[in-house]
């Protein structure tokens, strides 16, 4: 029984003590002191690109294993050059690449027109990888940190690239499009008073097309009021041309819609 | 096979799609629309021949100004000065340069051409969308000289129609009881007017007193209350002929008459030993009905733009509250609720919403509450006010207020004030006289 007994407590003390001593050895490794980052501090995004995340934590992964590599061996220039290899971008892509350096080099061309490639070209170089690229920038130029800040604010920025106008964006361009318009006052508030309106608009916010979506109702008998409401609301955008519109990701809000809804001024 | 592979290559191609970014816009400014009203352009010939006609020197710019000032009125507008203007009224009125008028921060211009020809007034006139730089209406007006004033409140509606979404209520008239003298002996007469104050006509001679008048809506009649050998009566009087009648033969005092929205049909109060209740008597073959039957005052009926309910108020319930019913007197409800004392409520053209006077601590109030009785609002208070009177288009109330005498009893008056349904733009209706007891016509070109 004391012999079970002896047994039992030495086992248990040899797991207990197995337990206690070898997982920090087992995941023990030497103090990683990460590189300072510097980070410029940008208007506030209220939506977080919560879908890269596991990404981005895979990509941060393996950047980390080649970290060593990357410090100890390979000159900056090396990098430098892994960099487009890291980014998967197809052929036709490279392409309108190169056709913009072009353009750049080219004083004639207009210059919409290179505002234009030039928002393209963020958009297409935009990977979740180019993070790797920034990190190890990072840990190699500490020299150049203002290059780096703004390419961590343009990251930033692609990455709600899929997810709309930032709450902070939104409210923006909604608080301009407020002083612009101007509710006809005499609209019945109990109607159903929502006029949606698709913009197509240039990288500066001007308008290039507006289309009211329920256009057919413009004309018919007994909607004067959808008339008048659409028509207002149109004035609005006329008004506040060029929209606030943020400065980059050009591709995400060149086409917006835009839904007037006066029931919560006309409601009383 | 190939084509196989080929389709699924191009799934398999890395298309970037972006979803349509929506934003609501949920509010905007009430500030007034910023229109220009360009003088209408006239020629010599015509500007020298309305002169001898009229006696008015240019006549495209009287007509502008009434526009300007109606639309003014309605606080929804605001005219911008002609003095910014950067386009001649002639060119403007063939083809704006809208970045000019955008310039001077116009969203809408006005432009008009008046030309003497047979004898008669023609009227073009085209309304403009600035930022759009398109037209948004264009019509003609031929008319006697004379009617000069009507066609500026008739622009005026088709202007504010087009921009507001409801119809204007300029092309009107109101009828109100013009007073004189002091207050212990005024001399009461019906009077009329165009809805801006001018072209004021006086219907009765102020022989007798005479109170409460009501227009028909649909013709140019009007029911009023008159003392006739100290008897109060109803009375109907066509303004065009000037003939006048008595409504019904009752045996005692009739009084607070309205017509029914069809124009057939007089509601009105007949009082006979201290109990009164509401009658109706059809025009057409003078059978006198009874409504209400209870030994409570019932009076002020109002009926509801479709004619199937009658608003009136009753102090059966102990005080004077506002009650709805149907046409035939079935299903009465007390829809007043509040604190004080409810009187003379009036159903809204636009049947949603019914005005009110209301008397609470000393003090009167004009409201407006929801045909239920729920959402009262009070929009102005003062020591005296009374007897609201609705728009053509429900927009609009006019009312009158009392002020105070002073101690040696003089100081008295007695004037007309208009409000909109938001409360903000309270205005003195200008009259010949002191007024009371407003009615508003509906609009005279349908």
């Amino acid at each position: 029984m004391i012999r079970n007994i002896a047994i039992s407590s030495t086992f248990h003390l040899f797991i207990v003590l197995i337990t206690a001593m070898s997982l920090p050895f087992l995941s023990k490794k030497p103090i990683d002191l990460p590189p300072i980052i510097s980070i410029e501090l940008i208007q506030i995004t209220d939506k977080t690109s919560i879908p890269f995340a596991p990404k981005a934590k895979k990509i941060i992964e393996k950047i980390k294993k080649k970290e060593k590599l990357v410090s100890e061996q390979a000159p900056p220039k090396i990098v430098k050059k892994e960099k487009p290899d890291a980014v998967p971008l197809p052929d036709e892509k490279i392409e309108k690449v190169k056709k913009l350096e072009e353009k750049k080099q080219n004083p004639e061309k207009i210059e919409n027109e290179v505002k234009q490639v030039s928002e393209f070209e963020k958009e297409e170089l935009f990977d979740p990888n180019s993070i790797a690229a920034l990190i190890d920038k990072s840990k190699e130029e500490t020299a150049e940190t203002n290059k780096k800040t703004n390419k961590i604010t343009q990251d930033q920025d692609r990455s709600i690239d899929m997810t709309g106008l930032s709450l902070s964006e939104e409210d923006a361009l909604k608080a301009q499009i407020f002083g612009c318009w101007s509710i006809p006052l005499g609209l019945p508030y109990n109607e159903s008073l929502l006029v949606r309106i698709k913009l197509k608009l240039k990288p500066d916010g001007s308008v290039i097309r507006s289309e009211i979506l329920d256009h057919a109702r413009m004309n018919k008998p007994g909607q004067g009021f959808y008339k008048v409401l659409a028509e207002s609301a149109l004035r609005a955008i006329k008004l506040c041309q060029p929209l606030r519109v943020p400065t980059t990701g050009y591709e995400r809000w060149k086409d917006l819609q835009l839904n007037f809804d006066a029931r919560e001024m006309l409601g009383g | 096979m190939l084509f196989r592979y080929l389709f699924i290559l191009i799934i398999l191609l890395p298309i970037k799609a972006f979803a349509l970014i929506e934003v609501d816009i949920t509010r905007g400014n009430l500030s007034p629309l910023p229109i220009a009203v360009s003088s209408l352009s006239i020629d010599e010939e015509s500007k020298e021949s309305f002169n001898k006609i009229l006696k008015n020197k240019d006549m495209g710019l009287e007509i502008s100004i009434i526009v300007e000032n109606n639309l003014k009125q309605t606080g929804l507008f605001n005219p911008l000065n002609k003095n910014a203007f950067l386009q001649n009224p002639d060119i403007a009125h063939l083809k704006p340069r809208f970045e000019d008028w955008a310039l001077i921060k116009a969203q809408a211009l006005v432009t008009g051409k008046v030309i003497f020809i047979d004898e008669k007034l023609r009227v073009e006139f085209r309304l403009w969308d600035v930022l759009a730089a398109r037209e948004m209406m264009a019509l003609t007006f031929t008319t006697v000289p004379s009617n000069w004033r009507r066609v500026g409140h008739i622009i005026t509606d088709k202007v504010y129609e087009r921009l507001t979404g409801e119809k204007g209520y300029f092309d009107t008239r109101i009828i109100y009881v013009a007073e004189e003298g002091k207050k212990i002996n005024r001399i009461k007469k019906l009077a009329i007017m165009d809805q801006d104050g001018f072209n004021t006509k006086y219907l009765t001679l102020g022989n007798e007193l005479v109170l409460t008048p009501r227009f028909n809506p649909t013709n140019q009649m009007v029911t009023y209350l008159s003392y006739f050998r100290n008897l109060p009566r109803v009375y109907l009087l066509d303004i065009e002929t000037g003939v006048q009648e008595v409504v019904g033969d009752f045996p005692g005092m009739t009084f607070a008459p309205r017509f029914s929205p069809d124009g057939k049909i007089i509601i009105m109060s007949f009082a006979m030993d201290g109990n009164s209740d509401i009658y109706t008597m059809d025009l057409e073959n003078r059978i006198v009905e009874r409504i209400t039957n209870h030994p409570s005052i019932d009076t002020s009926p109002s009926y509801s733009p479709n004619g199937k309910y009658i608003c009136f108020n009753s102090d059966r319930s102990g005080y004077q509250q506002i009650y709805v019913m149907k046409s035939n007197g079935s299903n009465v409800k007390r829809i007043s609720f509040g604190k004080g004392i409810y009187g003379t409520p009036v159903w809204s053209p636009r049947g949603d919403l019914i005005a009110f006077t209301k008397m609470h601590k000393g003090k009167f109030y004009i409201g407006v509450m929801r045909t239920d009785g729920s959402g009262e609002r009070l929009l102005t208070q003062n020591f005296y006010q009374e007897a609201p009177s609705w728009s053509p288009n429900g927009r609009v109330l006019i009312f009158y207020r009392e002020t105070k005498t002073d101690e040696k009893g003089e100081g008295f008056s007695a004037k007309l004030w208009s409000i909109d349904l938001t409360g903000y733009n309270e205005r003195l209706v200008e009259t010949e006289t002191d007024a009371s007891d407003p009615s508003w016509s509906s609009l005279l070109s349908n």
